[in-house]
């Protein structure tokens, strides 16, 4: 039962790197490693009870705190670096735009 | 009983990969950013909620439950905000929205 | 997966999208260690590569460009030659002992040492603490320093914005309020905050310890200082507070290690502080985790400050 969960929650991973790999702007990266984040939380719990070892709960604990905080930092700087008047950046497709 | 329990975490299991797989697919396959964070946000929370519980149910009234809860917690906290600020600065950003009908000359805007 | 993410980051061209993905391949490697057993390295992972190195990268970008420059030339002579050392180096690997072998040399000089002696002598559930800040207290006193020295660094190149800015950043057109991220700061900081402190003195029993513990209670005070502003943060804390606490945070370890001294004993052995050698060894362990979690907060916390002030100077 935890077995197939994990193998599932690989599944969701593994889409949300294609995701991460694709995603033709900033946010759709970020997006994709947020729920990254999320499914690596999960992941890690449920792992702890297919090993019959939930001691490992402290690490998605802090999972979640970190993910929230760096998604929150990478938002900040992105705006930061971002002009709003030429938003080229948020799409990366420097080539195609020039 | 704890055949009870154990079909019952397995049920919640279940309908959280399932919720997650659904949103996982729904990130790839939407057209724009707008409509990918609808699929993102309910692997973030509903899909966590449902595994979360399911475990919550096997640890029983035990630490391991309250932490479980916690993360719980967090995450009911963190996902919708980080969502909202993800959203926030693309639209600030002005991201362009795919779905958003523009008028032009192909396609005019239909007569009320 | 790892191998897909790495090759995607050397691909892309937009440092943004490889520091995404360089987080990715943290989270990835820390599940990994999850799976093979190695609990508290993946702590440490969660905590510094996915948080905190990610921010660092994304401060240096802010700093400088957001691509990276086309490269002039093919590199074909050098993929050739790191393909042939990889070779030559995984045919070497074909003479060494196979993967997980009881009578592997690793299994038979250190290891069992370690944990056959380690409950008698040290007594702290946690193997890994006990390795780490008794047996091994001269590395990690080592690694401190080496965080310490980076602080330095930092602060040679950057500097530290010591008063307040001539405008108030929320009140600046082009940075509207976040009422919603505020308030959800405001409520996870203390949450933040406790955590750090339950890692740090959590480490003996479970996984944990002083370089995980400064790294999250670095990310609670960096959540706010994101989300209200530099200003605000130095209300909190000042870096004239901190930069005395980085190095406190050092002394207190080295101190620790010549008080075992002037007891009668070698540096960083615990075991006189207290009558009992095994209560010496825990508040040896105590002292020194302290010392190493109040560095490494301290230091993250000041070196962010640098990348945000500099930050502000730029524009």
């Amino acid at each position: 039962m935890f077995g197939a969960a994990c193998l599932g929650l690989l599944v969701v991973m593994a889409v949300a790197l294609v995701r991460a790999f694709a995603g033709p702007s900033v946010y759709d990266r970020i997006l994709a490693v947020n729920m990254f984040g999320t499914k690596t939380v999960l992941f890690i719990a449920v792992y702890g009870f297919f090993t019959g070892r939930p001691d490992f709960l402290d690490i998605a604990l802090v999972y979640t705190l970190i993910n929230f905080v760096g998604v929150v930092a990478v938002l900040r700087f992105v705006e930061k670096m971002i002009d709003p008047k030429d938003p080229s950046p948020a799409t990366e497709n420097r080539k195609e735009q020039a | 009983m704890t055949l009870i329990i154990d079909g019952l975490t397995a049920i919640f299991l279940a309908l959280g990969v399932f919720l997650a797989f659904t949103g996982a697919l729904g990130t790839l396959r939407f057209p724009d950013l707008y409509t990918r964070l609808h699929a993102s946000s309910i692997t973030d929370t509903l899909a966590s909620f449902m595994i979360l519980f399911g475990l919550m149910l096997q640890a029983g009234l035990t630490l391991i439950s309250v932490k479980l809860l916690l993360i719980f917690l967090f995450l009911w906290y963190t996902s919708p905000a980080s969502s909202h600020a993800l959203i926030r600065a693309a639209y600030l950003n002005r991201l362009p929205a795919r779905l958003i009908r523009r008028p032009n000359k192909e396609t005019p805007p239909s007569k009320p | 997966m790892l191998g897909a993410t790495a090759v995607a980051i050397i691909r892309l061209r937009s440092l943004f999208a490889v520091v995404m993905l360089s987080g990715i391949y943290s989270l990835l490697s820390a599940s990994i260690f999850v799976a093979l057993d190695a609990v508290d390295v993946a702590f440490t992972e969660a905590a510094v590569g996915a948080g905190i190195s990610t921010m660092l990268l994304l401060g240096t970008l802010v700093l400088t460009g957001h691509y990276e420059n086309e490269p002039a030339h093919k590199p074909l002579i050098p993929l050739v030659v790191v393909i042939v050392t990889g070779a030559v180096l995984i045919w070497g690997t074909l003479d060494m002992p196979h993967f997980g072998q009881p009578d592997n040399p690793i299994q038979q000089h250190v290891a069992p040492r370690y944990i056959e002696d380690s409950p008698r002598e040290v007594g702290v559930p946690n193997m890994v603490t006990s390795v780490l800040a008794s047996y091994r207290g001269y590395d990690t006193f080592g690694e401190t320093t080496v965080v310490f020295t980076a602080l330095v660094g930092v602060l040679a190149l950057l500097g530290v914005r010591q008063g307040k800015t001539p405008v108030q950043p929320y009140n600046h057109p082009d940075q509207p309020p976040r009422p919603v991220l505020q308030v959800m700061s405001k409520l996870l900081m203390p949450y933040i905050l406790l955590f750090a402190l339950y890692v740090q003195f959590h480490g003996d029993f479970g996984p944990g310890g002083g370089f995980q513990a400064g790294v999250i209670f670095a990310s609670g005070v960096i959540l706010y200082t994101l989300t209200f502003g530099l200003d605000d943060a130095y209300a909190m804390i000042h870096p004239r507070i901190l930069s005395p606490l980085a190095a406190l945070g050092v002394m207190l370890y080295g101190a620790t290690g010549v008080a075992g001294m002037l007891l009668g004993s070698n540096f960083l052995d615990y075991s006189v502080l207290a009558h009992d050698p095994v209560h010496g060894q825990h508040y040896g362990i105590l002292l020194i985790e302290f010392g190493v979690g109040l560095t490494v907060a301290c230091v993250m916390i000041m070196i962010f400050y640098a990348f945000m002030s500099r930050g502000e100077k730029l524009g």
